[in-house]
């Protein structure tokens, strides 16, 4: 275990600790990996961590998060005494997983670590992975996440020891959802840096649900990166459930890299958080992918989520939407960067950008900025934002069917994140999804002792018999 | 006026219109029907000359004696062939008003003509207007944008007016539009017309021909027309359906 | 076929730059470069109270401490202010007191610009205020307006005979400390047009301001300021030429506008600074600082801009809604060519409550240029209720152009509203085979779209520029696409 302390500036810690543990973190790399780290850690080194004098970060605050004390670890650990198993169950009724698990960033399993499907897949710890596949390792660690993004991703690329790794051979259909939880539970705050990497063959089919949540109340920063490789003709639909706790940092950084003829449905639902930062990059390394990018973000209290999406078409004759919606209470804070790049020969580009929010109180902030940045001609690009409150006229319309106002401001927050829920594809998991954001929109939900997928007693749900669509 | 023979037309490469001969002469109305997909549309875009679609593997077109094929669009155009569009584009800002006066002039500077007088201008459009029964307003408006169906077919026909042309194609003009409307574009047409001018009307329909009542009913089918007759051929079309066709070729 | 874009967009740039002549006139001019002792200079020559030399030297040394912008989407080379003249000058013997002392030479440059400094020729309707590399040289009209207590001069003029108002107001909105360019600006501005409008007062004409850079070398920094007492209203015009040169010209300048209760500006620009060539050689670098500061209730400012010159421009006009109930406008068409850049939008900031605004922006691009629209909507958590509506457009127009949006929207209350729209396209084949089929070629087709396209905003500016902003868009597009 190593101490950061918050007297020296974080990112020279960060440094002497690679050069203090080459023995740790080289252990398992070929040369050639070994030199991807050195580069990343150059990169690093140049960058350091963001500030908000950078146009990227202009809106998101990490002075606090990085002037913290942390514990930082080269190897796995757990608390003593605390039962795994419980922890882990997951009790989405009718959800049925493939489910692993990270604790701390670090890959759990009772079966070595990895394992090899009948079918090809491979599912397992990055650690192992890099060990025992280090033709598939090699070929994909690092190509993606590319290291000049930020000083975080140079940082993980650079770390990185474990995380969670996938693999679907060609032509492979996966039938069972595989569902990453990543839970961070010590009884120290600690700096974790994970990386994920998942590969999808050419034909293949995958869903994917990733949940981050935190179990205890100390304080962390979570560094991830994950890189999915999606082959030709290849169909990804991605979940990213977000439930940490109030000091929680997370920094989450996703690289798509989508070759041609694929398909790309990632999904983001953050519930509760410190402060959230997700960083989605889609490249269209190729003609004919198509991209959903959805979120939602339900904030309150001082959190603070930020999400970053670059959509970068390279390509011509492909399609990407974006559709992001927040409701922010409190004094939360709320930001979008969006960034559509069509580039010069990326003709017949659709690309379509959306983020609405609305604003519950006077001291919650809203960031928009959906941007786009164009050099080819024969595109239909068109974006849109817009904060503002529930509808005046859709509330006068149900309270005078008898609905108090408690009640009517929910149904119509809970439409308005409807939305982006109803285009969950795994239905067990939408129910649970949408049973989780009416409790949330009721106060209800928190971070409890358990996973937060664990909350097992269903409430009632509220009456929703008005057809909303005729509002 | 216009030789059509043995035309051939590929659309990304699948034959769309596999040899069609056809013969117009000034005075004369003919009826091109079919069903859906048959080559109808295409062969107005031909002879309108849109470019980058259509490729024009095999025959000939000549109109007024020149080769048509190796003429532009608005050169056509200046020529007076009209094209009534199926689904007319919208261009927002673009008043009418500026949009005629515009095409008046490039034609008739294409003539050898001066420009016309503002007055002049004034009093055709109002003629124009009547004939197809369009308030004033209409003309302050931009082109297309916001017209219901009913008016932006109406506005073909008045822009037809304005122009007239020597051949017309008016393609699809009487879908989607309601008796009364259809009246109106009807009898538009029917009053343009004389021994000068000729006009193709391009329908899936035969409740359009009672109003203009063609010469000549041909009838596409596949890419080439199958069958030519009179007034009474729509009729048994409409009676017998397109089926019947495909027992008799 | 299909007209190959390439050629038409080649003979769109064939269409030289109507305005680019030089005139040859005695000028007096300061030695090139950049410190305390040209900035003493300036001052000496304009003959200015100390006051005005301080906050001058006070810019000045902020400036040095500072570096040049780079969060734009522009690219150029470094600016090498110690090769710029700051001060030229038209040589003139004494204070002018009718047009027969004006240098026939320069009533003659105003006269190609088609603009007549003589009031008995003049526009209808119209003050002019003409200035040539950043020095007034002649205001028209001056007598009428004095009667109703408005006064229209250049600043310099303002400087010694209205000190009072001068001191008030400047910097009031666009401090010295704002930005790099302002500092500079506000070291060594030279001339430029000052207009005060008194309480309750209507200026029966459109007040004009023809900028014109004729001296090689030289820099433009000219400064405008508008105040708006209570209940007043004016519609002021400014417009700007340069000489082709195959060299960069800097023009750094600033507006500042104060619009006091219920008073309401409308501030219009065509600007068409000398783009530089074909090949993206020569053209101005336009950095300017535009703001307005509605700072009494229900007051208004509108900017409207039609941006078809400059190699560079980066410019936001902004408007500060202080004032409850004040509302805020921008229209923008901005057209770039070749190899111009344009990184240009608007701001709006909503303090008071109830405040709107709204941005219409259409951008345009052809030729290798490229075009980003840029804006700030803000919403501080005292400007309850406020509006803001902005539709941001983009129209390309050829395939080695790019066209960006940057918007940022920042909200802080619950009970405003902010909607964005935006959309980029490019003209629509089946738009240009309508037109076509009837007998309108190519070239007037794109014409009349582009047009049609920019009417939202055309429509905003007075009657004597909307014509000319007409030409202007046909000139700098006729037939750019195939």
């Amino acid at each position: 275990m190593e101490i950061l302390t918050k007297d020296f500036s974080l990112a020279a810690q960060m440094v002497k600790l690679f050069d203090d543990n080459h023995d740790l973190i080289f252990k398992s790399d070929t040369p050639e990996i070994t030199d991807r780290r050195k580069i990343a850690l150059e990169v690093f080194k140049r960058l350091g961590f963001p500030d908000n004098k950078d146009e990227k970060w202009r809106n998101t605050d990490l002075k606090k998060s990085l002037q913290a004390e942390y514990n930082y670890y080269f190897e796995p650990t757990f608390q003593k005494g605390i039962d795994l198993a419980r922890i882990f169950q997951c009790n989405i009724p009718h959800l049925e997983t493939d489910m692993i698990s990270q604790l701390n960033g670090w890959f759990i399993s009772e079966n070595g670590g990895i394992k090899k499907h009948a079918d090809g897949v491979i599912v397992g710890s990055l650690a192992v992975a890099q060990k025992e596949f280090p033709d598939l390792f090699d070929q994909h660690f690092g190509r993606y996440a590319d290291n000049e993004k930020s000083g975080f991703v140079a940082l993980n690329n650079a770390f990185a020891c474990d995380g969670v790794f996938i693999y679907v051979p060609d032509n492979v259909q996966v039938k069972m959802p595989i569902q990453i939880v990543n839970i961070i539970h010590h009884d120290q705050n600690i700096f974790v840096q994970n990386h994920n990497l998942v590969i999808l063959g050419k034909n293949s089919q995958l869903q994917l649900v990733q949940c981050d949540d935190s179990v205890d109340h100390q304080r962390s920063l979570i560094n991830t990166v994950t890189e999915v490789f999606i082959g030709e003709n290849a169909s990804l639909d991605h979940y990213k459930l977000q439930n940490k706790n109030d000091v929680a940092t997370l920094i989450n950084s996703l690289f798509f890299h989508q070759e041609r003829d694929s398909r790309l449905s990632t999904n983001c639902i953050t519930l509760n958080g410190g402060i959230i930062r997700n960083e989605n990059y889609v490249r269209m390394n190729g003609e004919n992918c198509e991209a959903n990018i959805l979120g939602v973000y339900l904030v309150d209290k001082f959190q603070h989520v930020d999400n970053q999406v670059f959509v970068d078409h390279a390509f011509p004759n492909c399609q990407s939407s974006e559709l992001f919606k927040g409701i922010v209470d409190d004094s939360a804070r709320a930001v979008f960067n969006g960034h559509i790049l069509v580039r010069p020969d990326a003709q017949k580009t659709n690309a379509y950008q959306n983020n609405k929010n609305i604003l519950l109180t006077d001291k919650a902030t809203v960031n928009s900025q959906p941007f786009l940045e164009i050099y080819a001609d024969d595109v239909k690009c068109s974006h849109g934002a817009t904060v503002g409150q529930l509808d005046e006229t859709a509330m006068f319309y149900l309270r005078s069917r008898g609905i108090s106002i408690e009640n009517s401001r929910m149904l119509l927050m809970y439409a308005f994140a409807a939305e982006i829920i109803n285009h969950i594809k795994i239905e067990p998991l939408k129910i649970r999804i949408d049973d989780m954001v009416k409790k949330r929109l009721r106060g209800e939900l928190s971070v409890c002792e358990q996973c937060v997928l664990h909350c097992s007693t269903m409430e009632k749900p509220i009456n929703f018999e008005i057809d909303l669509s005729k509002i | 006026m216009l030789s059509i023979k043995n035309l051939h037309v590929a659309i990304n490469g699948r034959e769309i219109i596999k040899g069609l001969d056809l013969e117009i002469h000034a005075g004369e109305v003919h009826a091109i029907m079919g069903p859906n997909g048959t080559g109808k549309s295409t062969l107005a875009g031909v002879i309108a000359g849109r470019e980058g679609i259509y490729d024009i593997t095999e025959g000939e077109i000549t109109y007024k004696g020149k080769n048509l094929l190796d003429l532009p669009i608005e050169d056509r155009a200046r020529e007076g062939i009209f094209l009534g569009f199926q689904y007319p584009v919208e261009i927002p800002g673009v008043s009418i008003t500026n949009f005629m006066r515009t095409a008046v002039n490039e034609i008739r500077q294409y003539k050898g003509l001066p420009q016309i007088s503002a007055g002049d201008f004034l009093k055709k459009m109002e003629e124009a207007k009547k004939l197809v029964g369009i308030q004033s307003k209409l003309t302050n408006r931009s082109v297309n944008e916001g017209f219901s169906g009913g008016e932006k077919k109406k506005n073909e026909i008045f822009q037809m007016a304005m122009l007239q042309p020597e051949l017309a194609i008016l393609d699809e003009t009487d879908s989607g539009l309601d008796i009364d409307a259809l009246k109106i574009v009807a009898n538009g047409v029917t009053a343009l017309r004389s021994d000068e001018n000729a006009t193709i009307v391009i329908t899936h329909y035969q409740r359009l021909l009672d109003f203009i009542v063609p010469d000549f009913v041909h009838v596409l089918f596949e890419g080439k027309i199958v069958k030519t007759g009179g007034k009474e051929l729509a009729l048994e079309l409409e009676a017998k359906g397109y089926d019947w066709l495909k027992s008799e070729v | 076929m299909e007209k190959d874009g390439n050629t038409i967009l080649d003979e769109v740039t064939k269409s030289e730059y109507k305005y680019g002549f030089y005139t040859d006139i005695e000028m007096d001019m300061a030695p090139k470069g950049l410190n305390e002792d040209i900035i003493r200079f300036i001052s000496a020559k304009k003959n200015e109270p100390d006051w005005m030399l301080e906050f001058r030297l006070k810019a000045y040394r902020y400036w040095l401490t500072i570096k040049e912008p780079n969060w734009a989407h522009l690219h150029h080379p470094a600016i090498n202010y110690n090769e710029i003249i700051f001060y030229a000058a038209p040589k003139k013997k004494k204070q002018l007191a009718g047009l027969d002392e004006v240098d026939p030479e320069l009533l003659d440059t105003f006269k190609k610009l088609g603009i007549s400094l003589e009031e008995q020729k003049r526009l209808s309707g119209v003050a002019v205020d003409a200035v040539i590399d950043s020095v007034s040289v002649k205001t028209t009209f001056t007598d009428t307006l004095s009667k109703l207590g408005i006064i229209f001069c250049s600043f310099s003029e303002a400087v010694q005979n209205h000190p009072d108002l001068v001191k008030q107001y400047i910097g009031s909105v666009v401090p010295y400390t704002d930005n790099y360019f302002a500092a500079l600006n506000s070291a060594v501005f030279t001339d430029g047009s000052f207009c005060y409008i008194p309480k309750g007062v209507r200026c029966p004409v459109e007040l004009s301001t023809y900028f014109r850079i004729n001296a090689a070398n030289t820099g433009q920094f000219e400064r405008t300021l508008i105040v708006g007492d209570e209940g007043s209203y004016v519609s002021y015009m400014e417009g700007c030429t340069a000489p082709q040169r195959d060299e960069n010209q800097l023009h750094a300048a600033i507006v500042e506008i104060v619009a006091m209760k219920d008073a309401e500006i409308k501030y219009s620009t065509v600007q068409n600074w000398y783009p530089g060539n074909a090949k993206g050689e020569g053209g101005i670098y336009n950095f300017v600082t535009k703001r307005g500061m509605c700072r009494g209730a229900a007051s208004k400012i509108s900017w409207t801009q039609v941006e078809t010159g400059s190699a560079i421009t980066w410019k936001y006009p902004s408007c500060i809604l202080m004032g409850d109930h004040s509302v805020g406008e921008f229209y923008s068409v901005a057209v770039t060519n070749n190899y111009q850049q344009a990184d240009t939008g608007s701001k709006m900031i909503h303090l008071g409550k109830n405040t709107k605004s709204t941005i219409i922006s259409k951008g345009i691009s052809a030729g290798h240029s490229s075009n980003s629209y840029r804006g700030l909507v803000r919403m501080t958590r005292r400007a309850e209720n406020s509006r803001n509506f902005s539709q941001c457009d983009s129209l390309l127009l050829g395939d080695k152009c790019g066209a960006h949006t940057f918007p940022y929207i920042q909200t802080e209350n619950k009970s405003s509203i902010v909607e964005h729209e935006a959309t980029t396209s490019k003209i629509s084949d089946d738009q240009l085979f309508y037109c076509q089929q009837r007998g309108i070629s190519a070239e007037s087709a794109i014409g009349l779209i582009v047009n049609g396209y920019a009417k939202e905003v055309l429509k905003q500016l007075p009657m004597e520029f909307a014509v000319e902003a007409q030409k202007l868009l046909s000139i700098s597009l006729e037939g750019s696409v195939g």
